[in-house]
């Protein structure tokens, strides 16, 4: 083994070095079975001598090849560096970030790649091919080093009154376990205040509320909205919230459709819920919550984009493609005295994806 | 018509006149300006219009006539003789000359086959031929006719432009306007290189089953402004450097899953190996 480390034997050496440690690693069988199918450890091939090691030319080769690496890695630097001041990044034109990233990027590149395959170059074109054994040094410490530690471990005790001194350790350990509590107490205020279930079923629809167009909050009239038309719909004052803006959003999201009369096919339940053909849905998608606005105007198919789902707009949405469970849930709208679209109330029941208590709604 | 805009003229001035007189110039300044103004204008005017309001019915009605054969000739037998629709088409009443622009001038119309969708082919028309049909078209009933020029510049609001484009586009479009697969063999086309005219004609139309963004829903000015940002699309390379089409995901990931992984693998391959 000593010679193994030395790393100046030949592969032979090496090979029966490796034979040798299998032999004594080897358990002695429990009864005398004729192994007639262990393989001998063959041991390694025969060393290949490299063209570096042949050939005197091939070796000056791979030098200078090497050393071309390391010089390009020099000039990988000083291009990056150069290429940081000569395409600095304009806020006013996102075209400079491209160039600044680019040759920045390829300055690096050069520098890091030049370094790192030269070295890998060096090492296995002109560093020393032989292949050797190391052995794994054995784990156990010599017994005096177990006892010496077991010895420092009573001496501190002892010096310390660790298990002496109860009032102090316990005290030290009850310290301890205090330090995380107000991590806790810190990190509990980043989920909502208020019963997330409760957030989760009720959106800022109600009764009255105008349907606006997104993004510019802009009350829509039942009369702008023609037939094949698609609108992209927030609850009007949702622009206008000062704080949790998107969350609202994220609910409220709406899809208004028009579609001819005739080609609704309405229960009698829900008839009153659309107005003159004008429907509206939750834009989320009853899967995991994407925006399903990919809708046909020909077909009335809905079709999230994430997943496939699709949803017939002809039959109050229901699923008729892909993993979503559940129809997306209908506003019930109609029209005010001025002529503009509002919704008859909330959402019916929760939108988006399911959750454990969203059977429980109270009834509005 | 000329009397009518001579009388505006000396109203305009008679009211606007007392207020001048105080300043400086010759009391004769503005009459003089007035008499040049008027004989100018109307002289150009009344030029103007004997000549051209005949011919223009005269060519308009030529127009129609010159559509309608073509009409007849290429569209009649999926749209009917009097664009009625039959089994293999829709009828084009009201359909308006913008359709006709987008449908004829997109190369979709004449179909070469039912399908799911028309598929884009080289035009078959002269733009002088697609605007005999637009014209016959529109005269069978009121419909979209093509927008003045002023909302198809592209020289509106890029983010506005962009973010109405995010709302109202992106989900079948693509953010940047690559296009995207629909259901049952639909796709949503790419945006890039085409007109604006037929952007424009594409929102307020709603060809096939892409819905109809009319001007009620989406201003002019708002179309011109989207019509702007896919400009600057197509103009400005992707910021962040090679895009691979724009696709996303799957794209992006498919690139990184051969070629990233793949030079994972030769460079591990190479380290491993002996030196020849």
């Amino acid at each position: 083994m000593a010679e193994a480390h030395d790393g100046v034997d030949s592969g032979e050496t090496a090979g029966k070095a490796v034979a040798q440690q299998d032999d004594h690693s080897t358990p002695a069988p429990p009864v005398a079975v004729a192994r007639l199918d262990r393989i001998e450890n063959p041991g390694f091939p025969p060393e290949r001598l490299r063209v570096t090691d042949l050939d005197p030319k091939k070796e000056k080769q791979a030098e200078r090849a090497i050393s071309a690496l390391f010089f390009l890695s020099i000039v990988g630097s000083v291009l990056a560096v150069a290429a940081y001041i000569l395409f600095p990044i304009d806020p006013l034109d996102p075209g400079s970030i491209r160039l600044n990233n680019m040759f920045l990027g390829i300055g690096l590149t050069l520098a890091l790649l030049g370094v790192g395959i030269g070295a890998v170059h060096w090492s296995k074109a002109l560093m020393h091919g032989h292949e050797q054994v190391e052995m794994r040094h054995p784990t156990r410490g010599v017994d005096e080093t177990r006892e010496r530690a077991v010895e420092i471990f009573s001496e501190a005790n002892a010096e310390s009154g660790f298990t002496r001194r109860r009032l102090v350790r316990n005290s030290l350990i009850g310290a301890i376990i205090a330090t995380p509590i107000p991590a806790i107490a810190l990190f509990r205020d980043l989920a909502p205040a208020e019963d997330p279930v409760a957030l989760l079923k009720y959106t800022m629809w109600e009764a009255g509320t105008r349907l606006a167009r997104d993004p510019s909050g802009t009350p829509i009239k039942a009369s702008e909205v023609t037939i094949g038309s698609v609108f992209h719909v927030i609850p009007e004052g949702l622009a206008e919230l000062e704080s949790h803006r998107l969350e609202e959003k994220a609910k409220a999201a709406v899809l208004l459709m028009r579609l001819p009369v005739d080609a609704l096919n309405e229960t009698e339940d829900r008839a009153s819920w659309s107005y003159d053909g004008i429907v509206a849905y939750s834009k989320i998608c009853t899967h995991v919550g994407c925006p399903v606005a990919l809708y046909e105007q020909q077909t009335h198919h809905l079709l999230c984009p994430c997943h496939q789902s699709q949803f017939d707009v002809a039959n109050h949405c229901k699923v008729i493609f892909g993993p979503a469970a559940r129809p997306l849930p209908q506003l019930p709208i109609t029209v005010d005295e001025e002529g503009y679209l509002v919704a008859q109330s909330d959402f019916t029941e929760p939108v988006g994806p399911s959750f454990w208590e969203r059977a429980l709604l109270v009834p509005l | 018509m000329i009397r009518r805009i001579e009388t505006l003229h000396t109203m305009a001035t008679t009211s606007a006149a007392p207020a001048r007189r105080v300043g400086r110039r010759h009391p004769l300044a503005t009459t003089a300006l007035l008499v040049v103004g008027l004989l100018a204008t109307g002289g150009a005017y009344a030029l103007a219009t004997t000549t051209a309001t005949a011919d223009t019915r005269a060519a308009s009605a030529q127009l129609i006539e010159d559509g309608g054969k073509l009409f007849a000739a290429n569209c009649a037998s999926c749209h009917g003789m009097n664009a009625e629709g039959t089994a293999a088409g829709p009828t084009l009443i009201g359909a308006g000359a913008l359709a006709v622009d987008f449908q004829v001038g997109t190369g979709r119309m004449p179909m070469a086959a039912s399908g799911p969708q028309a598929e884009i082919k080289p035009v078959q028309f002269t733009q002088e031929q697609i605007d005999a049909m637009a014209a016959w078209v529109a005269d069978l009933a009121p419909g979209p006719a093509v927008p003045a020029s002023r909302y198809l510049a592209g020289d509106g609001d890029t983010a506005i432009g962009a973010e109405l484009f995010r709302i109202n586009c992106a989900m079948c479009h693509n953010v940047a306007g690559a296009g995207g697969a629909l259901t049952e063999g639909k796709w949503a086309p790419g945006l890039a290189g085409v007109d604006p005219v037929h952007v424009y004609g594409a929102m307020v139309t709603g060809p096939q089953n892409m819905p109809v963004f009319s001007d009620l829903n989406l201003t002019p000015e708002e179309k011109n402004d989207i019509i702007t940002y896919l400009k600057y699309v197509d103009e400005n390379p992707s910021v962040g450097g090679w895009d691979l089409g724009s696709l996303g995901p799957v794209s992006e990931g498919l690139f990184i899953w051969i070629f990233g992984l793949g030079a994972l693998v030769g460079v591990t391959i190479w380290l491993t190996a002996k030196s020849n």
